[in-house]
């Protein structure tokens, strides 16, 4: 479980520059949870992200991981950052072994780990993003852009963490990919019961997959709610740069039509069964 | 060339790309065809959105269309030139200009005017022109009331309409953009392909965009779906989204609310078999559906 306590982050503080990136947070993230992290750019999802696993010291605040405090100076951070896994925006640009199977294999290795249990995990992880043993020893340069992202991912999940955290995962990806790697991440959590949280500029890839959402806007949680209650909000959402699934949208056009459909439905499937409830055609199936 | 002919802005003819893979010691493992015999030919003024799953050639293919690709077979001209000629290279350039997915990558200037002057300043343009295109530029993509600022404080939309002005002041007939919104918020996609259509309308630039958002490429005039280097479909909008299971295969997707009027025809709820592209669309063939008309309806997601 990660605590986030009255978390102040100011990036050259003491300096004309001094920026603050995100002000008095307080959050709880419990373990098992699949959690979307959204926010226009600058908001302060990334320096939020890069404090759960200690790669920046807080302003002021604190961070606590299952109880400790991961600045006091017994606390073991390398191995935080194991348990904490970020997977940044790209990961792919920091392959850089000359196999896909070496590259998973290098994070496990220096956790000191011996040869069996550094291979059965970069196996594991790999087979969990679905990489197929043909692609093992090719290099990862010469995978698709999908491919080259999986191996990147799978190499932070060849760590076994406890939370695993991604920045951004389907940018620049096509559709296929895009619904492969959440759809991947999806079941690896509800396999597992690992704690994600998804940073994404895709309401719709957020409604189809997350349970809470956490909305950030100049430095502060703005609001941390089910994504239907999320949603319903789309105006205020708008007002921040961001915005709601296509389905809210319809959803709501409908109801101002005198449609008496779901205004909570947030995916193809639900708003399709909500009109044709709405309609008195539910047993009408396609 | 027929008198009175428009000369096509865009037309490759039978354009092959191929490249050489290599092992660590330099032998050569294999070759990849990137672009596979492909003819299109775009019209002065027109909107064309490229679609297709990573690794099918988009990319390839927009970078022959200002020359940093060259064919390996085949030809590619850009407003009747061809772009294996050493001799239009600065001119196709300038005609065609390109703007990438990362803006940070993109932006060299401190404040946002100097970046924007940056190309015609090259062109050695005198000054007064410059400042006059630098004016023109910013305002015709919305950042005006940003131009003395740090690139740094811009958002990621702004950034890419930076980007954008900066290929404007070059004075183009053509912009192609490559994937321009992969890295942006929903706000910031919002005002880039806003500004990239009122380029197209106002300006009338030829804009190719190379996209994996759907909800984008619903504004263009023309949509070509690539696939293995090949164009695999060309057609309006309306057309290729109607092919929705053909577009699944390609690893495609149309948009979500195309593909719920899909659900909804296939359950007899929506009779016309026009593909719907828009809320209002969908509103205006639910309507023997819908109870009662109010005024207002709902706000669109479109931009």
């Amino acid at each position: 479980m990660l605590i986030v306590d009255h978390l102040t982050h100011i990036y050259e503080k003491n300096t004309a520059m001094a920026q603050t990136a995100i002000h008095d947070i307080n959050l709880v993230i419990p373990e098992g949870q699949f959690i979307g992290l959204i926010g226009h750019t600058g908001s302060g999802k990334s320096t939020l992200i890069q404090h759960l696993n200690g790669l920046l010291k807080p302003t002021s605040g604190s961070v606590f991981f299952h109880g400790a405090d991961i600045h006091d100076d017994d606390f073991d951070r390398k191995q935080l950052r194991s348990k904490v896994g970020l997977v940044f925006q790209y990961p792919e640009h920091q392959l850089f072994e000359v196999d896909v199977w070496s590259d998973v294999c290098f994070g496990p290795r220096n956790l000191g780990l011996d040869k069996l249990n550094v291979e059965l995990r970069a196996y594991h992880a790999l087979k969990q993003v679905g990489i197929s043993d043909e692609h093992f020893y090719q290099s990862p340069f010469d995978l698709s852009g999908g491919e080259k992202r999986r191996v990147a991912i799978a190499g932070v999940l060849a760590m076994a963490p406890e939370v695993l955290i991604l920045d951004e995962p389907t940018a620049g990806l096509d559709p296929g990919g895009r619904d492969e790697i959440l759809g991947q991440i999806a079941a690896l959590q509800a396999e597992t019961g690992i704690t994600v949280v998804l940073v994404s500029h895709s309401m719709d890839d957020i409604a189809k997959h997350v349970e809470r959402i956490i909305v950030m806007r100049g430095g502060k949680i703005a609001d941390d709610d089910v994504p239907t209650a999320i949603f319903m909000k789309f105006a205020e959402l708008e007002e921040m740069g961001l915005g709601a699934p296509q389905m809210t949208y319809i959803m709501d056009a409908l109801r101002l039509r005198g449609l008496a459909v779901d205004p909570a439905a947030l995916t193809v499937t639900a708003a399709y069964n909500s009109i044709m409830k709405a309609l008195g055609m539910e047993n009408h199936h396609a | 060339m027929a008198m009175g002919c428009v000369v096509d802005i865009i037309k490759t003819k039978d354009l092959v790309y191929e490249y050489i893979r290599r092992d660590e010691e330099g032998n050569v493992e294999g070759i990849t065809r990137a672009v596979d015999e492909v003819d299109v030919a775009v019209r002065p003024g027109e909107f064309i959105a490229i679609v297709g799953h990573n690794g099918s050639g988009k990319s390839t293919l927009a970078k022959h269309i200002n020359a940093i690709c060259y064919p390996t077979e085949g030809s590619v001209f850009v407003d009747g030139k061809d772009t294996a000629d050493e001799k239009h290279l600065w001119e196709i350039r300038r005609m065609a200009g390109m703007v990438f997915q990362n803006p940070d990558n993109q932006i060299i200037g401190q404040v946002v005017e100097e970046d924007v002057g940056f190309g015609p300043e090259n062109m050695g343009i005198p000054t007064a022109q410059i400042w006059e295109r630098v004016d023109e530029s910013l305002s015709a993509v919305g950042m005006t009331a940003h131009r003395k600022k740090s690139p740094n404080r811009l958002s990621g939309g702004q950034k890419q309409r930076v980007s954008i002005a900066g290929v404007l002041a070059m004075r183009p007939k053509c912009i192609i953009l490559d994937e321009p919104t992969a890295m942006l918020d929903p706000s910031g996609r919002k005002e880039v392909i806003r500004a990239v259509r009122a380029l197209n309308d106002v300006e009338k630039i030829t804009i190719v965009l190379i996209t994996h958002y759907m909800d984008e490429a619903i504004f263009a005039d023309r949509i070509f779906v690539m696939d293995k280097g090949r164009i695999a479909m060309t057609g309006t909008p309306r057309q290729i989204f109607h092919r929705v299971e053909e577009l699944k295969q390609l690893r495609l997707d149309v948009p979500y609310v195309t593909l719920l009027a899909h659900k909804l025809r296939k359950s007899g709820v929506i009779k016309s078999d026009t593909t719907v592209l828009s809320i209002e669309e969908l509103l205006d063939s639910l309507d023997i559906a819908l109870p009662v008309k109010h005024e207002s309806v709902g706000k669109s997601v479109n931009c």
